[in-house]
């Protein structure tokens, strides 16, 4: 018997702030643009992926770049209207732009997103009006879309839950034999979304078991944005996600999560294979939340301006842009355009969640069953009569 | 006496800060409770002072939390623990029910789970969902838990010293309406607490009916006493402090002396603490009553989205009108 221990225990690769830079996702993260948007050779790393990339025309960059403007202007309203009283809360996006972007366009019609509270951008890409997504947010419903119209669930903010959900859902796919078909209307998959803070939560967990075990159709998205509130990286675990996914049984994925063209070629080669019937794959897009956790968030009291600005460096949309201008994929013309564009959705969102109706007090009441119930029932009759008695009472 | 004027959030942070001194086994844990002092800002500045052993801001799992609560509480310390919003509890409501609760009977009094387990509750504050929720009933349902809640800083002070003091699990419930307002706090050490953490207190003395309540809803049923007053009316306010147990002498003294009850919460009437009142009250003042206990409560649906909450949660108007229909029976 050697005096080597069987079982080494491993270094910790995420650690504290200082003692490794946390603004750097490593050789293993599949990265097609730097910074200025400078296309990058082929590596180990994003070699797999290359084919996807060559394949996209100057059209497909253009659509993308759209996207990720389009959705840091919803964005950006969203967090406008919270800050003028219109919404009580925004979970802003901004600095994800290009994770949530890559995602969505990778989904096909019939596939489904599980999405958590933040991903107002992948909700754009599978065709939610924006207008929907604003009434958790001012409080006159707790979702309040068909989450069946788009194929986008309902966010959900317990951390967590919804990704048992998704592998639920990816396992009837499979029993409705829509995987590996070959038929590309008809083959579905799963797109379930958490961030870095998620992962630790135990129906994480227990979704990834889940989906190891039946080889679901689903694709776990996870936003590693560094923070889970005031919480970095180093406290939620020792390795990162994207190399635990071997331990649940399937492969995972660092994707540099600011770079729309490396993130779609991951979504979209993961996505293939789920469709395809290869099972589940994890994706950690190493991206950076810019702003507060939310607008009832004051990041200053945990985590320093320096790191916000070496991220500010890795924007999204500079990048696309760089490339494009770079390969003379878009004139002037065409950028002044989807800003145009972008004031106009603005607008859209901004009048449409101004006229947004208080609910009918009654209706709180509603849907609370299928089937009426008579505690319900006898409430609401309750509730109304006694609102009716204020009536002419002065009240 | 020593008096200071504090808010109920420094009350809470104040009583925690005692209890770290008065103990080096007392260690704090959850999510952002560390440099951001929780999002409430009810730790703040106990990392800073205490360091991040006693101060420990753990990964985002509640059940993880409470479960490796267990763990230190078997080794000899006596985990408070944070759970950041009411209705992100239940991830760890296993390890309460299944765990904690029954630990002390299954090791045949062997083993103390010295944990308190704190719980910012209640709505009015136009929150998202889950961020709103009163969910003591289920708790106060299980056998093994103590659960009690505060509704001044005074108390949130001293109770909460007492609740870590005590050797069995305590849900403590903050109403998070509540953290900011101010009153003024003997914290005169040698005095100690003035009423101990299971006793309820007649915060306001009357003939006529008595309004049996707790947490955010104190200050309601006190403003509802101030109204009635000016119709004529008398009102007796009992604030529980304790859910479980109950401070039964207390509530029955006073609905014996006034004949009527009414019993005010904000979480769901059915089968919530007013039915456990209601029942209590019949069965041990029968020949007291001049009308049955009324409930005012929210509805019996999930907490509805905060445009509608200003109406779901009792108000003024609806403990005034149940105060109306007792006395008009
Ligand atoms: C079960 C549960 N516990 C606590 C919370 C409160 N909470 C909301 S967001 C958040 C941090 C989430 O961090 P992460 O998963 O990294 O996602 P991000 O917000 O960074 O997108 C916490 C603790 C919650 N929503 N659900
Ligand atoms: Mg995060």
């Amino acid at each position: 018997m050697s005096d080597e221990p069987t079982v080494r225990h491993h270094e910790s690769v995420v650690t504290p702030a200082g003692e490794h830079d946390i603004t750097d996702g490593g050789p293993d993260m599949v990265q097609f643009l730097d910074a200025e948007g400078n296309r990058l050779e082929t590596n180990e790393s994003n070699a797999p992926y290359a084919e996807i990339v060559e394949a996209l025309t100057a059209e497909d960059g253009r659509a993308m770049y759209r996207d990720l403007v389009l959705v840091r202007r919803v964005d950006a309203e969203g967090h406008a209207l919270q800050r003028q009283g219109e919404l009580g809360l925004w979970p802003s996006l901004l600095g994800q732009e290009a994770a949530q972007v890559g995602a969505g366009r990778a989904m096909r019609p019939q596939d489904y997103a599980f999405p958590g509270y933040r991903e107002h951008g992948v909700a754009w890409c599978k065709g939610v009006p924006p207008e929907n997504l604003l009434g958790m947010f001012r409080g006159v419903n707790n979702g309040g879309w068909d989450s069946n119209e788009n194929n986008f669930h309902l966010y959900t903010i317990v951390i967590g839950n919804q990704m048992l959900h998704a592998t639920g859902y990816a396992m009837g796919i499979q029993r409705d034999g829509a995987v590996g078909t070959g038929d590309e209307s008809r083959d579905a998959a799963v797109m379930a979304f958490t961030g870095d803070g998620g992962t630790a939560q135990g129906d994480y967990n227990e979704a990834l078991v889940f989906a190891g075990v039946a080889n679901a159709p689903v694709v776990f998205f996870v936003q590693n944005n560094q923070w889970a509130i005031s919480e970095p990286n180093y406290k939620q675990f020792r390795i990162p996600p994207y190399l635990r996914a071997r331990g649940f049984g399937f492969p995972g994925v660092r994707v540099d999560g600011n770079d729309v063209l490396a993130s779609y070629a991951v979504s979209k080669a993961a996505m293939d294979a789920a469709r395809a019937g290869q099972g589940p794959t994890l994706i950690e897009a190493f991206t950076y939340r810019m702003g507060a956790h939310t607008t009832s968030d004051d990041p200053t009291k945990y985590r320093i301006a320096a790191e916000v600005d070496i991220w500010r460096e890795k924007d999204p949309i500079k990048r696309m842009r760089g490339f494009m201008e770079k390969n003379g994929h878009a004139d002037q013309e065409f950028f002044d355009a989807v800003d145009a564009e972008a004031d106009e959705i603005a607008a859209r969102i901004r009048k449409a969640c101004q006229e947004m109706p208080n609910p009918e007090l009654p209706t709180m009441f509603d849907n609370i069953y299928v089937d009426e119930h008579p505690v319900v029932a006898a409430e609401r009759d309750e509730f109304v009569a006694y609102h009716a008695s204020f009536e002419g009472a002065g009240h | 006496m020593t008096t200071q004027k504090l808010t109920l959030a420094k009350g809470l942070n104040s009583g925690l800060r005692a209890a770290m001194e008065a103990d080096p086994k007392v260690v704090l844990m959850g999510e952002d409770v560390g440099k951001l002092g929780g999002v409430f800002r009810i730790t703040e500045g106990l990392q800073k002072d205490f360091g991040e052993d006693r101060v420990i801001d753990t990964p985002l799992a509640e059940s993880g939390i409470v479960g490796t609560a267990i763990g230190l509480c078997l080794r000899g310390y006596r985990p408070v623990v944070e759970i950041q919003f009411d209705g992100f509890v239940y991830p760890a409501f296993d390890q309460i029910i299944s765990q904690v609760s029954k630990m002390h009977a299954r090791s045949l009094g062997a083993l103390r789970l010295p944990m308190v387990i704190r719980i910012p509750y209640g709505g009015g504050i136009g929150a998202v969902e889950h961020h709103s929720e009163s969910n003591e009933a289920y708790f106060a349902h299980t056998a093994g838990l103590r659960v009690v809640t505060c509704s001044d800083p005074g108390d949130a002070y001293w109770m909460m010293q007492q609740a870590i003091a005590s050797d069995d699990p305590v849900i403590f419930y903050e109403p998070k309406r509540r953290y900011h307002e101010r009153g003024e706090v003997d914290i005169d050490e040698t005095a100690g607490a003035p009423l101990g953490l299971h006793q309820a207190a007649v915060r306001r003395e009357g003939t006529d009916l008595t309004l049996v309540t707790y947490g955010p809803m104190v200050k309601t049923c006190l403003q509802a006493a101030e109204a009635a007053a000016a119709e004529g009316i008398s009102l007796t306010v009992v604030d529980l402090r304790s859910l479980s147990p109950l401070d039964r002498p207390t509530v029955l003294d006073a609905v014996k002396k006034t004949g009527r009850a009414v019993v005010v919460h904000e979480a769901s009437t059915f089968l919530g603490m007013g039915a456990e009142l209601a029942a209590l009250i019949q069965q041990e003042c029968f020949y007291h009553l001049e009308a049955p206990v009324l409930r005012v409560g929210g509805y019996n649906i999930p907490y509805p989205p905060s445009r509608f909450e200003e109406e779901f949660l009792p108000n003024l108007d609806r403990v005034m009108d149940a105060v109306d229909r007792s006395l008009a029976f």
